[in-house]
């Protein structure tokens, strides 16, 4: 046994110096984050305005609502493409509910009864609907069996398609309803302040924290990791696998569908092509945050870094004058070599408890 | 560390064609081989034995180029070679009929035998030829499977067959076989047996493995012994009795386990089943009417060979298969859920045989791990009171004696044998009545084992039922207060504490699996004289 015991202790003074090094790396989404602060308040001006970074928070809240979501689905070894059309379909619902109302024809007395909601009760229906393609989404994959991707994949054109049938492919317009009908206000969501911070920022660290807890302080947040991380295991703990599977799909979709109803709030207009890739987006946020997309691993508060890395590179390259198509390589890069930092992580990790042992 | 035996070493260190100078492997966890010298004989059926967890399909993975040694040589015809893949192994002419079968069943059986190794006509498959090629090995092994038939649909025996006709199609030099008979028939194994003849007179090198005593005393020349990763011992098989094989295998000093803290068993019932059966996907039984009781303060080992319903009945009771017909009473009351969560409620907890693959969560930390079946118990509405949590955690650490640095470590920074005490006490912080134990201590090493057994006597003393399912006859012995024998999905033998044997438990597992020929076996021994040897167990 001297061999062994010989190379643990060598490797501890080597685990000394690099230990310094792995808090680096395990950082290494925060420091991005900084860098790319540091870069562009250098090379954009205005970058640091306040009006500018409220803006620039409010782009970060849309994909953080979407990445939160995104995270469960993923720690639990799942994926959800559905996310970005979502977006699309709450926003359409809640527009079309606004602008024209819910139309009901009556063929035997050749009359329609047009009714209109107050926009907190167009705000639930929308939420609503959200949450319904998330249970969809979770009774194909679980009942059913189909895979996530698959599966996610099909309610992504589903949902997309109704979307564009909500209106014949059109925009409502002008969503601030007509105080006589009791429909008016709705634009408060996206655009009012509550001491002097956008409703949408507030919306976002409320999310933030409930799925925090949930991922921190509840028995269903223990169980999303421990379905992903080994679901066999997790079966044979007595843990309900198909509810916890359920629930991440049904929150996605819940968290979808706040970014949709505050994207059409803050444009005061609901266009069914909203939202279209924005599932890349949530993916990616979660995936810089060291979200693994093999399951069983990942936070939300490193999403919530990711989806500011994201949000703050694109609205810093559009100031700086970058141009979309070179956006998109910087942005793609950008995700590659987090996984690529993630996967050496991993391997030293695996290094040190092999050696331990 | 035992002395390695070298009788007879002087006189086969010619004969050599292939030998391992001190392999070490190392997995997280476990250190599987240690220092391992093996040898192969040339043209000679070379036996392989150890306990489940000594290594042996760990170093056939070394030598057949699956696995890399952390450490150590491999000499072959006098020269060190490397073998970095299967490929470059089966290049050398060493090839290996695997314990798990390794087949695509969504390929024809010529397709099979011929993968990575095609012929081809034109740059395109020939299948004509494989197919041809396959009938004439189909008929050298006896068997009438049709070339074109998918592996999917044969039987398991015949995918047996198949896999060694894939090795055999290869003209190997060196052939391993490991737990060839595990899934054959009478007769497959009386053919096999004949081809390993065959292949003996042509100068092929054979390591076979198996646990069937009465199968390698026949046809074995040598014999090398597996224990705990390290090589016990090694003989010219006409030397060595059946005494002295389960004496090397268990060895003396493994265990010196004795029941310190044991009590009577009280005559109180905690766990009664009834006419316990699951059926068999086409037909038969894995369980058939099973029925018995377990009291307080008992441990129930459960004995039998692979397949004989072990696993099954753990599994049954827990509610892993909710398909299985009988009745579950636990304290009076019937148990009638299926959901796992509420048999875990009603007063049941299983530790899973296979714990990377049912029992750990890798990315999380020992206290996770270690509560995720009792979460219920420490949560107020939605919320999680992790002082509780940790309290309990600790407090069971503390009574399972398990040395650890710190409970939010990752687990799969601990050891194999403290990973297996985790997962023991995840099922302990569920308060069971009857505690299910599936080969708690497979693939850990000796001084976790003691451990383990010390807790298994302690929660005994206290009053917890036990029901332990162990493949390792000495454990069983050591530990149990009364041994059940299953064959074949039925209770073939029930021993007390005292009546219980060695012998009693093999002979009571194989009810039902006699051996045509088994009574007399005519054994060729190395002066070609041929003799009956009477085997009995």
């Amino acid at each position: 046994m001297a061999t062994p015991k010989k190379q643990i202790s060598s490797f501890r003074l080597l685990g000394n110096i690099s230990s310094i090094k792995m808090v680096l790396i395990k950082l290494r989404t925060l420091i991005a984050l900084i860098g790319v602060f540091i870069f562009f308040s250098l090379t954009a001006t205005n970058f640091m305005d306040p009006g500018n970074l409220i803006t620039m928070t409010k782009h970060v809240a849309i994909i953080a609502f979407l990445g939160i979501g995104m995270t469960f689905v993923i720690i639990s070894g799942g994926i959800d493409l559905s996310v970005g059309a979502i977006v699309g379909l709450s926003g359409m619902i809640a527009g079309g509910l606004i602008y024209e109302g819910l139309i009901i024809p009556l063929p035997m007395f050749g009359v329609e009864i047009t009714f209109f909601f107050n926009p907190l009760i167009v705000i639930l229906i929308a939420l609503l609907v959200g949450v319904l393609v998330g249970f969809i989404n979770g009774i194909i994959i679980t009942r059913f069996g189909v895979a996530p991707f698959i599966a996610t994949l099909g309610t992504l054109y589903v949902a997309r398609g109704f979307a564009n049938i909500r209106s014949g492919g059109m925009t409502f317009p002008r969503l601030y309803g007509d105080p006589a009908l009791g429909t008016d206000g709705f634009p408060f969501l996206g655009t009012g302040n509550i001491l002097g911070i956008p409703i949408a920022i507030w919306i976002m660290l409320l999310i933030f924290a409930i799925a925090v807890y949930i991922s921190k302080k509840t028995p269903l947040g223990r169980h999303i990791y421990a379905v992903g991380d080994n679901e066999q295991a997790a079966k044979l703990s007595g843990i309900r696998v198909e509810k916890v599977r359920m629930f991440v799909y049904m929150f996605a979709g819940f968290c979808a569908a706040i970014a949709g109803l505050i994207w059409a709030s803050q444009l005061g207009a609901a266009t069914p092509k909203v939202g279209e890739g924005f599932e890349l987006d949530a993916i990616a946020a979660a995936v810089l945050g060291g979200t693994s997309l093999s399951g069983g691993r990942g936070t939300i508060g490193g999403t919530l870094i990711g989806a500011f890395v994201i949000s703050v590179l694109s609205d810093g390259m559009v100031m700086v004058g970058v141009s979309s198509f070179w956006q998109m390589v910087i942005k793609g890069t950008v995700i590659v070599l987090a996984v690529i930092v993630d996967q050496f992580q991993r391997k030293a990790q695996l290094k040190t408890t092999l050696l331990q042992s | 560390m035992p002395e390695i035996e070298k009788a007879v070493k002087s006189e086969f260190d010619d004969d050599v064609i292939l030998k391992t100078e001190n392999i070490n492997k190392i997995y997280p966890g476990t250190l599987a081989l240690q220092d391992v010298n093996f040898n192969v004989h040339y043209g000679k059926v070379n036996v392989l034995v150890g306990e489940n967890g000594a290594g042996k399909s760990t170093l056939m993975k070394i030598i057949a180029g699956i696995e890399q040694p952390t450490s150590g040589k491999i000499i072959f015809k006098h020269k060190e070679i490397q073998l970095k893949s299967p490929i470059a192994a089966s290049k050398k002419g060493i090839g290996i009929i695997h314990q798990e079968l390794n087949l695509f069943p969504n390929l024809n059986v010529a397709e099979n035998i011929f993968i990575t190794r095609e012929i081809f006509k034109n740059g395109l498959i020939d299948h004509k030829a494989q197919e041809d090629k396959t009938k004439e090995l189909m008929q050298r092994l006896e068997h009438a499977i049709n070339p074109k038939t998918l592996v999917s649909n044969l039987r398991i025996g015949q995918q047996q067959i198949v896999e060694i006709a894939k090795v055999l199609s290869q003209d190997m030099e060196i052939f391993i076989m490991d737990e060839p008979t595990s899934s054959l028939s009478d007769e497959e194994v009386a053919v096999l047996f004949k081809i390993v003849d065959e292949l003996k007179s042509n100068n092929v090198s054979i390591i076979y493995i198996s646990h069937r005593l009465e199968e390698f005393m026949q046809i074995g020349d040598y014999i090398t012994v597996l224990r705990d990763g390290r090589l016990i011992a090694e003989s010219l098989m006409k030397n060595v009795d059946i005494p002295w094989i389960i004496n090397k295998m268990v060895g003396h000093d493994s265990i010196k386990f004795i029941r310190k803290e044991h009590k009577d068993v009280s005559n109180e019932v905690v766990l009664k089943v009834e006419d316990l059966s699951l059926s068999k996907l086409g037909g038969g039984f894995l369980l058939e009417n099973v029925s018995f009781s377990l009291k307080k303060g008992e441990i129930l080992g459960i004995y039998g060979l692979r397949g004989a319903g072990r696993t099954e009945l753990l599994e049954c009771l827990f509610g892993v298969n909710p398909e299985a017909k009988g009745r579950i009473i636990i304290d009076g009351k019937i148990v009638e859920t299926k959901f796992i969560d509420e048999r875990i409620r009603s007063g049941i907890s299983l530790i899973p045989e296979d714990r990377q693959r049912e029992g750990l969560f890798q990315n999380l930390s020992i206290k996770d791990n270690m509560t995720m079946a009792s979460l219920k118990n420490y949560t107020y509405f939605i919320h999680i009171d992790s002082k509780d949590e940790e309290d309990n955690v600790k407090k069971q650490v503390r009574n399972m004696s398990i040395k650890l640095a710190n409970i939010n470590n990752l687990i799969s920074s601990l050891s194999g044998g403290n990973q297996q005490k985790i997962i023991i006490g995840k099922g302990l912080l569920t308060s069971p009545k009857v505690l299910l134990m599936d080969e708690p201590t497979r693939g850990i090493d000796v001084s976790a084992k003691a451990d383990i057994f010390k807790i298994m006597d302690k929660l005994a003393a206290s009053g917890q039922g036990i029901i332990l399912v162990a493949s390792e006859l000495k454990e069983i012995l050591a530990i149990s207060d009364r041994i059940l024998v299953f064959s074949k999905g039925k209770i073939t033998g029930e021993f007390t504490r005292e009546d219980a044997t060695e012998e009693g438990l093999v002979s009571a597992s194989a009810i039902g699996h006699e051996m045509a020929h088994n009574t007399n076996i005519r054994r060729i021994t190395r002066n070609g004289n041929s003799k009956k040897t009477n085997i009995k167990f």
